[in-house]
C-alpha cells in the first residue's frame, strides 16, 4: 500500500508524503514522569504524613487568626483608613497581638510554603526544575519568617 | 381498500422506529500516518437504548475498520473499555446513548494521563506497575500450604467489600488531576486494591502495604477532588477508601 495514501479514517498527510509509515511510526507522547519498575520503592519516614496533618491543623488555626486579623484591620473602627504607623505601634505594644501576629506569620508562611511545595511536586517535571524551584521557595520562606520575627520582637515605636 | 390501512401501519412503523441519527466525534491518532491526533465525525443510525460500545462496533465493522479500541466482555466486567465520553471517564459498554444527550455530537477520547498508542488505546503499563507495587495478593504469616479454608466472619468480609468490586479499568486513576501531572503518584486504583487487602482480616501484610502508601507518592498526594469516585463505573467510593487508608496510617501512630 502506498504510504502517501490518505487512510479511510481521513487522517492523512497535510501536504505531500507523510513523514511516518509502518516501519517509522510517529513518536508516542509520553505521560509526565511515568511509573516504571525502576521507580524507587517506598521511602521510610512520615514526612508526608506530618505535612498533610500540618496543612489541616494549621488551616483550622488560620481560620481564626486570619479572619480575626482581617476583621480588625479592615472592618472594625473605621475600616482600613485607620491603619497607620500609630495603629500598628499601638497593637504591638500588647504581647497578645505580638503572639497573635507571630503565630499567624509562622503558620501562614509554613502552610503556604508547604502548599507551594505540593504544587511544585505536581507541576515540575524535571528533577532539576524541582530542585531549583524548591530551593527558591525555601529561601524566600526562611527569609520572610526570620525578617518578620525579627521585626515583631525588635519593633521600636519611637523610631524616627 | 387495503392500501390506506397498510399505509397507516407503515407510517406507524416509521414513527415507532427506534433508530435515531447520532454523531460520534472520535479522537483519532495513528502514529503510522501522522504525529497529530485529530477529531473525526461519524454519523450513525442507532437505537438510543444501545450503548456507546455498540456505536463503536458499528463504526469499526461497517464504516471504518481502522478504528482501534479495547473491549472484551462488553458487559462491564473486564475493564477494557474505559474511555472519556463527553468529557467524563466511563465504560463504553455501560453507557447508554440515551443517557448522554444524543442530540449533540458525542465526543469519545482515550483516557488521560497515559500515553496514547493508537486511537482509543493507551499504554496501561504504568497503571499496572502501580498496581503491582502495592502487592495485590494475599500474604500470610503462615507460609505453609493451607489445609482448610481461611474462614472469615461476615462482618470482617463486609469491611472491605466495596474495594473488592474493582475491575482495574483505570477510569479513576486517569480522571485524577494529580496523576495527569505526575505519573509517579500511585493513583486511586492502586490504593483501592491495597485497601482491599489492608482491611482483609485474613491478610498479614497490611502494615507493609501501609508503609508503601506512606511514601511521598502515596496517599498523601491525594487532594480529595472526588474525580475518582465520580468516574468509577463500579460505584466504588474510591475517595472514601483512600481516606480510610490515610486514617489507618495516622491512627497507627497516635
Ligand atoms: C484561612 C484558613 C485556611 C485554611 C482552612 C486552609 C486550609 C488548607 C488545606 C486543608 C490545604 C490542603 C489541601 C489539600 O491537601 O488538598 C491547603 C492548601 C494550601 N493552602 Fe491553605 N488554608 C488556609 C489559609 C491559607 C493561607 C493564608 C495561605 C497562604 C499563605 C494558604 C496557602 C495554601 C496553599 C498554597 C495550598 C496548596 C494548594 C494546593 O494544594 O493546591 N492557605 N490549605
Ligand atoms: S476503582 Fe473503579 S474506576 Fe478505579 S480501576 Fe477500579 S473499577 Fe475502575
Ligand atoms: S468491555 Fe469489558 S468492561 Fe466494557
Amino acid at each position: 500500500m502506498s504510504t502517501t495514501e490518505t487512510t479511510a479514517s481521513g487522517i492523512g498527510p497535510v501536504e505531500g508524503a507523510s513523514l511516518y509509515d509502518v516501519d517509522n511510526p510517529a513518536p508516542v507522547i509520553e505521560s509526565p514522569r511515568k511509573r516504571t519498575n525502576k521507580t524507587p520503592k517506598s521511602t521510610r519516614g512520615n514526612f508526608e504524613m506530618y505535612g498533610w496533618l500540618f496543612m489541616r491543623l494549621s488551616g483550622i488555626v488560620l481560620v481564626v487568626l486570619v479572619l480575626g486579623h482581617l476583621l480588625i484591620q479592615l472592618v472594625l473602627d473605621g475600616g482600613v483608613t485607620k491603619v497607620g504607623f500609630a495603629f500598628v505601634a499601638g497593637r504591638w505594644a500588647s504581647p497578645w497581638w505580638q503572639v497573635w501576629d507571630l503565630a499567624m506569620l509562622w503558620l501562614a508562611m509554613l502552610h503556604g510554603a508547604n502548599g507551594l511545595r505540593t504544587v511544585i511536586n505536581d507541576y515540575a517535571e524535571q528533577a532539576s526544575t524541582r530542585l531549583w524551584l524548591k530551593g527558591l521557595l525555601y529561601t524566600a520562606t526562611v527569609f520572610t519568617i526570620l525578617l518578620g520575627t525579627l521585626v515583631i520582637f525588635t519593633f521600636d515605636p519611637n523610631i524616627r | 381498500m387495503a392500501t390506506p390501512v397498510l399505509d397507516k401501519a407503515e407510517a406507524e412503523a416509521q414513527a415507532a422506529s427506534p433508530y435515531i441519527t447520532v454523531t460520534f466525534r472520535v479522537r483519532r491518532f495513528n502514529p503510522e500516518v501522522s504525529a497529530e491526533a485529530t477529531w473525526e465525525d461519524f454519523q450513525l443510525e442507532i437505537d438510543p437504548k444501545e450503548r456507546v460500545l455498540d456505536g463503536l462496533h458499528k463504526i469499526k465493522w461497517d464504516m471504518d475498520g481502522s478504528l482501534t479500541f479495547r473491549r472484551s466482555c462488553a458487559h462491564g466486567i473486564c475493564g477494557s473499555d474505559a474511555m472519556r465520553i463527553n468529557g467524563k471517564n466511563r465504560l463504553a459498554c455501560k453507557t447508554l446513548i440515551k443517557d448522554i444527550n444524543p442530540e449533540k455530537p458525542i465526543t469519545i477520547e482515550p483516557i488521560k494521563g497515559l500515553s496514547v498508542l493508537k486511537d482509543l488505546v493507551v499504554d496501561m503499563e504504568p497503571f499496572f506497575q502501580a498496581y503491582r507495587d502495592v502487592m495485590p495478593f494475599l500474604i500470610t504469616k503462615d507460609t505453609n500450604e493451607p489445609t482448610r479454608e481461611r474462614l472469615q466472619s461476615a462482618e470482617d468480609r463486609e469491611r472491605f467489600d466495596d474495594t473488592t468490586k474493582c475491575i482495574l479499568c483505570a477510569a479513576c486513576t486517569s480522571s485524577c488531576p494529580v496523576f495527569w501531572n505526575d505519573g509517579q503518584y500511585f493513583g486511586p486504583a492502586a490504593i483501592v486494591n491495597a485497601h482491599r487487602f489492608i482491611f482483609d482480616s485474613r491478610d498479614d501484610a497490611g502494615e507493609q502495604r501501609l508503609e508503601i502508601l506512606n511514601d511521598k507518592d502515596g496517599v498523601w498526594r491525594c487532594r480529595t477532588t472526588f474525580n475518582c469516585t465520580d468516574a468509577c463505573p463500579r460505584g466504588i467510593e474510591v475517595t472514601k477508601a483512600i481516606q480510610e487508608v490515610k486514617r489507618a496510617l495516622i491512627t497507627r501512630r497516635f
